[in-house]
């Protein structure tokens, strides 16, 4: 391959050499399994994080609760204020006077609370229409609007009950809610969830654990050898490849047998989907690797360039559909949020690869240009 | 031992036994020049020393020669190979054990071995017989199952050889491996090494122990990034023939006599060794003033062979003055009692592993106590007990008479500590860190802005006072963190490993303060991995894995290492004898 001064000797050393892969491989794989960390980064964390979005983390609204503020003596408004009690929705405390509420609202023991005026009943005997005050908690707009709506829809039924002329609407409206009919938010959030952990595995484990080797100045031992770059560097990804598929498997049993979310699809296109998930995960735990040679910038990067955007623009929590433009549009650059898509689709509908193949081909895209970026980055070389 | 067969192959080298060319190699990182303009030859069946302080280049040239660095201008050969263009070949023929520890502590030895003999390209089933034969000559056989990690320093470098031997190189690069290293076990690296170049393999060892050099056949002397010398050592070392004295049992007066002798214009450079003092002589100075100096004291001026460091200073232009300004300027310390700093069995425990054991002494004021022992042998652990910072296992500790586990406050308001590596608030300005120091041992204002005047007149400090400590010259950091060490006037002075890294020129000068501190009655304690230094101590305790091994003067200590065949020994060479012949027998020793 090389010629050397003019002289008859040459020594050839070949890129990639199989006994020396098998070598790297078995060396980071002896340290993945003596290292406590990563194992707890592998094994444990996805656990907690499993059972955290699965029992902690609700994005339902139900038992809110609020107040209910009796001024009025008057039969009908006692019938009014019973009304309120009657629905699982809402967790009604009593009062009499607004002042024992008011308290509790500002301790935000209480997300609001209805007032029926002393004057309730002369009013509504004049007007025919009742008058009640609704105070809610805009600290959380989103139960805010939701105690408003809901009150009012009590107070309307409670109107039609009362006067026995029920408004018949045009449309009579049953709504399914298919995938999800309990529309339980655990549901959507354990398998994505599964993404979450494959970043960290992917990203923050991989990003760590090249840095570890810049930081102990093991590196520099390692390129002193024939090995060569891609050696090295695939013989590193290879274990947490393996790593990250397995800690998919555990995660998906779990989400199957112990949170009661059916898997629709096949474990087949599961695997595929986690297999090729990894490799952007990888690429860009491999690129933070060789821009940042110390561990705490490694994971620092790794937190906000893979974790948080993973956490937050994947349409793992947060709806995509509902962000402002300009943030649906980076959407498009983070893979997790291809990855969430497939994951939602195989678990709560089923193996639809026409959801599947623009997923796939979205997550090999950014993979490639990740990898195709570390490679320009990391040379065989100290600089 | 251990066979070499990969000779310098083709017909060339019959006539040529080069193994390296370094032609006019140039480096820079950002603004600083690593290397200027450097060319060189090393040869196969050599031992070359690659010596130079710290920051010289040695590492930058020694990446440079295994293809980890590609220089900006000029170009070098290794075994034939062009360290750019052939680099693959480059790490086929080359061995390298890197200057930190580069093999995994979480694997163990054999693991190692293994993982390093198949990344060369070697069956490590089928090379059975290499495996016990590196393992033979480096003894480390009965530890083939332990973790990297969990071996001594001296073993992880001995580690780091085997596995840099793997395959076989011509050329072995070894990029200071006698750091961190106990004496005894550097005698086997040199053992090692010596067997290797018999071989006809080219070792390289970079070195900033000076003394190293004069054991090496070659000598390639670096400083700032320059080639200062090449050749034999003792053909630098010629060059101070007649030029070397020492002034026999000055004893008492050694601090004053070698700073007056430091301001002879005829002396280049002068250290205390013992009860003696060691001068050089300027180039073509004669030795009159300084035979007058003796007579005048009522010392006998002998003639001593010069050493490697000796010819270095010389090299650069002779050491610093012998006057500090800084203890000129101090009144001198009064103490209550003669003793400033005691401790009584004292002892610390980190779980189960014994950082000091039992140790016991008494330090009088005015005394220059030395702390010495290899890393790890328990040195900082006892001096961080004696100034506070850590709270011992057993045993008591006093500092000027207070005890520091009943008082450790007002005790560490009488104690000024500085601490490795300068510890300087990179962040602040050379003035602000002035600022820090007065105001964190509690001065008044007045005092404080006396004090801060004060030091950066006596440290020549004014052109700096705005700039980052860590843009200053060494010299100068050295100057900055003893000035903010001694901001409060303390009557004792605590030295963690102060000269480490440091060029010999900046030790000399950080040596004339101590010395002039020692003399007004200031009690410094000090600890030093290099033995040399314990020279300048009153007196030195040795430790040795978390013992107490000996306690005594230099001279003593030397004495009873001397024999026929070594009638004036090193510190060095007390050191080990005391190692060898306590109980305390190394592991690799079996």
């Amino acid at each position: 391959m090389k010629s050397a001064s003019g002289q008859e000797k040459s020594i050839v050393v070949r890129r990639f050499d199989p006994a020396r892969f098998v070598a790297l491989v078995r060396k980071e794989s002896l340290q993945a399994m003596r290292d406590p960390s990563t194992l707890l980064i592998a094994l444990v964390l996805p656990l907690i994080l499993l059972f955290l979005f699965a029992y902690a983390v609700s994005l339902d609204v139900r038992h809110v609760r609020i107040g209910v503020v009796l001024e009025s003596p008057g039969a009908t408004a006692r019938t009014l204020a019973d009304a309120f009690s009657g629905t699982h929705y809402l967790d009604v405390t009593f009062a009499y006077d607004r002042r024992e509420v008011v308290g509790k609202l500002i301790a935000g023991e209480l997300r609001g609370y209805v007032v029926i005026p002393q004057n309730f009943e002369r009013h509504f005997a004049d007007t025919g229409s009742p008058l009640v005050q609704i105070i809610t908690d805009g600290s959380q707009p989103n139960t805010a609007n939701f105690v408003a709506n809901y009150a009012q829809g009590v107070v309307q039924t409670w109107m039609a009950n009362l006067t026995g002329t029920i408004p018949m609407p045009a449309v009579q409206l049953e709504p399914r809610y298919w995938f999800n009919p309990e529309l339980a938010s655990r549901r959507a959030l354990v398998p994505g969830a599964i993404a979450i952990i494959m970043t960290i595995i992917g990203t923050l484990l991989t990003a760590l654990v090249v840095a570890r080797e810049w930081e102990r100045g093991t590196m520099e031992a390692i390129l002193s050898t024939p090995a060569s770059v891609l050696e090295i560097l695939v013989g590193k990804l290879l274990p947490y490849f393996v790593l990250g598929m397995l800690s998919t498997l555990i995660a998906a049993a779990l989400a199957a047998f112990l949170f009661d979310v059916p898997l629709r699809g096949s474990l087949f296109a599961l695997l595929v989907l986690s297999a090729v998930f990894m490799m952007p995960a990888l690429g860009q735990g491999l690129l933070i690797s060789s821009l940042a040679r110390n561990q705490f910038l490694a994971s620092q990067l790794a937190l906000f360039s893979g974790y948080l955007p993973a956490f937050m623009l994947s349409g793992f929590l947060f709806e995509i559909d509902a962000m402002p433009a300009p943030i649906r549009a980076i959407t498009w650059l983070i893979p997790a949020r291809y990855f969430v898509s497939s994951l939602k689709t195989i678990f709560l509908a089923g193996d639809v690869w026409s959801v599947f193949l623009p997923d796939l081909l979205g997550m090999a895209t950014i993979g490639l240009i990740f990898f195709l970026i570390a490679q320009r980055y990391t040379r065989k070389s100290l600089e | 031992m251990y066979p070499v067969a990969a000779l310098p192959p083709s017909s060339a080298a019959e006539h040529d036994d080069t193994a390296i060319i370094i032609d006019h190699v140039d480096k820079h990182f950002g603004n600083v020049h690593a290397l200027r303009d450097l060319s060189a030859e090393i040869h196969y069946g050599r031992l070359t020393g690659l010596v130079g302080p710290d920051g010289a280049g040695k590492t930058t040239l020694m990446r440079i020669l295994t293809g980890l660095l590609v220089p900006d201008a000029g170009h070098a050969t290794l075994a034939g190979f062009d360290v750019v263009a052939d680099n693959d070949a480059i790490h086929v023929v080359s061995g390298y054990m890197p200057q930190r520890f580069g093999l995994y502590e979480d694997l163990t030895v054999m693991e190692n071995m293994r993982l390093y003999a198949q990344l060369r390209g070697m069956d490590a089933g089928r090379h059975t017989d290499l495996f016990t034969k590196l393992l033979d000559f480096t003894r480390l056989a009965p530890f083939t199952g332990r973790l990297a990690g969990k071996l001594s320093g001296g073993m992880k470098q001995k580690l780091g050889l085997a596995c840099a031997l793997m395959a076989r190189p011509r050329v072995l690069l070894l990029d200071e491996p006698s750091v961190g290293v106990d004496p005894v076990s550097r005698q086997d690296l040199w053992r090692m090494v010596q067997a290797l170049t018999g071989e006809g393999m080219a070792v390289v060892w970079s070195t900033a122990y000076l003394d190293e050099a004069e054991r090496c056949n070659s000598v390639l002397l670096l400083n700032e990034g320059r080639l200062a010398f090449a050749g034999p050592p003792d053909e630098l070392t010629g060059r101070l023939k007649g030029r070397s004295f020492r002034l026999e049992a000055v004893g008492a007066q050694r601090r004053a006599v070698l700073a007056e002798a430091l301001d002879l214009d005829t002396i280049g450079d002068g250290v205390i060794q013992g009860a003696g003092v060691r001068v050089i002589l300027r180039a073509g100075a004669g030795p009159e003033q300084i035979q007058a100096l003796a007579s005048r004291v009522g010392a006998r001026l002998t003639p001593v062979p010069a050493r490697f460091e000796d010819a270095f200073i010389d090299l650069l232009g002779g050491g610093p003055g012998g006057t500090s300004a800084l203890a000129e300027r101090l009144s001198p310390v009064e103490l209550t009692s003669d003793i400033a700093v005691s401790c009584h069995n004292l002892t610390k425990r980190f779980g189960d592993f014994i950082a000091t054991d039992n140790v016991s002494f008494k330090v009088h004021k005015g005394e220059i106590f030395g702390l010495l022992g290899p890393n790890g042998a328990g040195k900082s652990t006892t001096f961080k007990m004696l100034c506070g910072l850590l709270k011992p296992t057993g045993g008591e500790a006093h500092v000027v008479g207070l005890d520091l586990r009943r008082a450790p406050g007002i005790a560490k308001a009488q104690l000024g500590y500085m601490a490795q590596k300068f510890s300087l608030y990179g962040l602040l300005s050379v003035r602000q860190n002035l600022e820090f120091s007065a105001g964190v041992y509690g001065l008044d204002s007045t005092t404080q802005r006396e004090r801060i005047e004060e030091m950066i007149r006596i440290f020549d400090l004014h052109d700096w006072l705005s700039a980052a400590p860590d843009s200053l010259p060494l010299g100068h950091k050295q100057r900055l963190a003893l000035a903010c060490a001694l901001m409060h006037h303390p009557p004792v002075l605590f030295l963690d490993e102060p000269t480490s890294g440091v060029d010999p020129i900046t030790r000399r000068e950080f040596w004339t303060h101590i010395n002039g501190l020692a003399r007004k009655g200031v009690t410094i304690m000090v600890t030093t991995h290099f033995m040399d230094e314990a020279e300048y101590c009153d007196r030195v305790a040795m430790l040795y894995r978390a013992r107490l091994i000996a306690l005594d003067t230099p001279d003593v200590l030397k004495r009873d290492a001397a024999s026929a065949d070594r009638p004036d020994p090193t510190m060095e060479d007390a050191f080990i004898h005391l190692v060898e012949t306590s109980a305390l027998t190394d592991e690799v020793k079996i």
